[in-house]
C-alpha cells in the first residue's frame, strides 16, 4: 500500500517559541478520505502549512507519494491541490484568468489550462460566473472557486482546510457531493472542518491534534466505537407530565411534546421502545443528540487536558 | 519542471504582471507622463531658458535623458514594490508558493514586470517630450541598455522591499526616503562638474549616477562618467541583488512563517 502522506516526527517551533507540532507521526493511505480534526490552535492548519510548502519545518520528514519533501520538493507539489482555510485569490482577477493563471504556474499551458478550467466550472456550479472579478462572488461561491483552482493540475492528493466554513447547507451538500465523486475516482483527499458531522459523513480514517500532538489515529468506525451511550430526542404524540420514575434510562424533558432518552449501548433499541411502550409513551419521531463524532472529539480532548 | 514549463510558468506570471498595470493606466502610467511633461516644461524650457547649455548641450534638451531615467527607476520599483506587496498582503503569492516554480522563474516574472511597466512609461514620456524639442539619439543601442539594465536593478530593489515590507507604509519609506534623495542627487537637473570636489567625490557612491549619465551619453553623447565603468556598476548591482533575492525567497523571508 503506498502513502499519499507519511509523517515522521514532525516538530514546529515558531519565532515566537510557539510549539505548534511537537513530534507528530502521521500517514495517509492512497485513495483515502481522511479528517484531521482538532480545536484551534491544535496544529491543523500548520501541519497542513508544511506538507504544501508555506511554512518551514522545525524538523521531522514529510513524504508526499513517497517523495520526500526536503529532497523532492517541486515534484511533489505537483501532486497536492491546496483548499486554504482563507480566500488567497487577487479579488480583482476574473473567476476563469485566476483558474489558468494557476495552470500555468504549474506549467500547464493556457488552451489546456482554460478547458479544464471550464469543466471545473461547470461542475461547481461557477460556469456563469467565469467573466466576473473574484470580488463579486458570494462566500459560497469563492470557496468553490477555491476547489476548482486546486484541481486545476490535476493534483492526487486534495487537502481541504475548513472548505465549508460559511457556507449554507445547499452548497455545503454540493460540495460533499463533488468530494466524494473525486475521491471514488481516485483523489486522495484530506479534510479539515470544525463541521464534525461532515467528518463524520465523508471520511473514513481521521486523526485528532490536540496540543501539536496526536492523540487519536485510527479509522472513523473503530473510533465511533469507542462510543459507550448514545443519546435520542424523541418528539412525542401526547405530552407527558411526569417521567417514568422505574427507568433505566436517563430521562430528561426541554419541553412536554419532547423526550430525551441516554442509553448505554449494551441496551439495544427494542429493549428503549418495549421501555417507551410499557409507559404507553407514543414516538413520532426521532434524532440522535448530538453528532456521535463530536461527543467523542470532546472526550478525548478533555481527556488529554486531565492527563 | 521542464524547460517548456518554466516558459510557461514566466510567461503566465509576465502577462499578468503587464495586464496589471496597464488595466490601472491611470494610475501607473498617465500620472508619470503628467508630472514629467510639467518638469520638462518649467525646468528645461522656462529655466532652461536662463541657463543656456550645460557640457555643450542645451539645458532643456540635457535634463531629458534625467526625466526619462527618473520615470524608468521609479515605476520600474513601483510596479514590483506594489505588485509584489499586494501579492503577499492578500495571500495570492501562495498559489506561485505551492506550485513547483523555481524561485527563479517567479523572481524573472515580476522583474520583467517592472521592467515592461519602466519601458512602456519610459517611452510615453519619451514621446511626450519629442513633441516639445528634438533630442538626438546618438547610440540606440546603448540607450535602449540602459533602460533595460537600469529597470532590471530597480524591479529587483522593488521586489526586496516587497519581501520585507509589513505594511504598506513600509513600501512607501524607500521611495520616498532613499530613491527620491538619490534621484534627485544623481545627476538630473545638473552635471557634477559643476559642483565642488567634495560633492563630485561623493556623488561617485551614488549609483543613480551612473545610470543617468550612461543614458544621456546614449541620447545626447555627453557623459560626466565612463561609460564601461556606467556598465560595470549597473551589472554588478544586478548580479548582487538578483543573489541576493534569490536567496530571500529560498528562505522563505517573509513568505513563509
Amino acid at each position: 500500500m503506498q502513502y499519499a502522506i507519511k509523517i515522521s516526527q514532525l516538530h514546529k517551533t515558531y519565532d515566537n517559541d510557539f510549539i505548534a507540532l511537537d513530534g507528530i507521526d502521521l500517514s495517509v493511505e492512497e485513495g483515502d478520505f481522511f479528517a484531521l480534526l482538532g480545536a484551534n490552535g491544535a496544529g491543523k492548519s500548520t501541519t497542513i502549512g508544511i506538507i504544501s510548502s508555506l511554512i518551514n519545518k522545525t524538523s521531522g520528514s514529510v513524504e508526499i507519494f513517497g517523495l520526500d519533501l526536503n529532497k523532492q520538493r517541486n515534484q511533489a507539489k505537483t501532486m497536492i491541490g491546496l483548499v486554504p482555510q482563507e480566500f488567497n485569490f487577487n479579488i480583482f482577477e476574473p473567476v476563469q484568468e485566476i483558474l489558468i493563471n494557476q495552470g500555468g504556474y504549474y506549467g500547464i499551458a493556457r488552451p489546456v489550462a482554460k478547458r479544464r478550467s471550464a469543466a471545473l466550472l461547470k461542475q461547481l456550479g461557477l460556469w456563469e460566473k467565469r467573466a466576473e472579478i473574484a470580488r463579486n462572488l458570494s462566500g459560497g461561491m469563492k470557496r468553490r472557486l477555491l476547489i476548482a483552482r486546486a484541481l486545476i493540475h490535476q493534483p492526487k492528493l486534495l487537502i481541504l482546510d475548513e472548505p465549508t466554513a460559511g457556507v449554507d447547507i445547499e452548497i455545503r451538500r454540493t460540495m460533499w457531493k463533488f468530494l466524494s465523486k473525486i475521491n471514488a475516482e481516485g483523489t486522495t483527499i484530506i479534510l479539515t472542518t470544525h463541521y464534525l458531522e461532515e467528518a463524520e459523513k465523508l471520511c473514513r480514517n481521521i486523526a485528532i491534534l490536540e496540543q501539536g500532538k496526536i492523540i487519536n489515529h485510527s479509522s472513523m468506525k473503530s473510533l465511533l466505537q469507542q462510543l459507550s451511550t448514545e443519546t435520542l430526542v424523541l418528539d412525542l404524540k401526547q405530552a407527558i407530565s411526569t417521567l417514568p420514575k422505574d427507568s433505566p434510562y436517563q430521562l430528561s424533558q426541554s419541553d412536554p411534546y419532547s423526550l430525551e432518552i441516554q442509553y448505554d449501548k449494551s441496551h439495544s433499541l427494542n429493549d428503549v421502545f418495549n421501555f417507551l411502550t410499557k409507559h404507553q409513551i407514543e414516538v413520532l419521531s426521532l434524532r440522535n443528540k448530538t453528532n456521535r463524532l463530536e461527543e467523542l472529539f470532546l472526550n478525548l480532548i478533555t481527556k488529554n487536558k486531565q492527563s | 519542471m521542464t524547460w517548456q514549463q518554466n516558459w510557461i510558468a514566466f510567461s503566465t506570471i509576465l502577462i499578468k504582471e503587464i495586464l496589471r498595470f496597464l488595466r490601472i493606466w491611470k494610475q501607473t502610467i498617465l500620472p508619470a507622463v503628467i508630472t514629467t511633461v510639467l518638469y520638462f516644461i518649467i525646468f528645461g524650457h522656462l529655466v532652461g531658458s536662463a541657463i543656456g547649455d550645460m557640457d555643450g548641450v542645451p539645458y532643456h534638451n540635457f535634463i531629458v535623458p534625467g526625466l526619462v531615467m527618473m520615470t524608468v527607476i521609479s515605476n520600474s520599483y513601483g510596479n514590483t514594490v506594489a505588485s509584489f506587496f499586494s501579492a503577499k498582503f492578500h495571500g495570492s503569492i501562495e498559489e506561485m508558493l505551492v506550485s513547483p516554480i523555481p524561485n527563479s522563474i517567479i523572481l524573472l516574472g515580476f522583474i520583467g514586470g517592472g521592467v515592461a511597466r519602466g519601458l512602456v512609461v519610459g517611452a510615453a514620456v519619451i514621446s511626450v517630450v519629442l513633441l516639445f524639442t528634438e533630442v538626438p539619439i546618438m547610440h540606440p543601442w546603448i540607450t535602449f541598455s540602459i533602460v533595460v539594465l537600469t529597470s532590471i536593478l530597480f524591479a529587483l530593489a522593488g521586489i526586496i522591499n516587497g519581501i520585507y515590507a509589513r505594511s504598506f507604509d513600509d513600501i512607501s519609506i524607500i521611495p520616498t526616503f532613499v530613491l527620491t534623495p538619490l534621484t534627485y542627487l544623481g545627476g538630473v537637473f545638473y552635471s557634477i562638474s559643476m559642483l565642488s570636489e567634495f560633492w563630485q567625490n561623493l556623488s561617485l557612491f551614488n549609483p543613480i549616477l551612473y545610470m543617468v549619465n550612461a543614458f544621456r551619453y546614449g541620447l545626447l553623447g555627453v557623459s560626466d562618467i565612463d561609460l564601461a565603468f556606467s556598465y560595470f556598476i549597473i551589472l554588478s548591482f544586478i548580479g548582487i541583488l538578483f543573489m541576493f533575492t534569490l536567496y530571500l525567497l529560498k528562505r522563505g523571508k517573509g513568505l513563509r512563517n
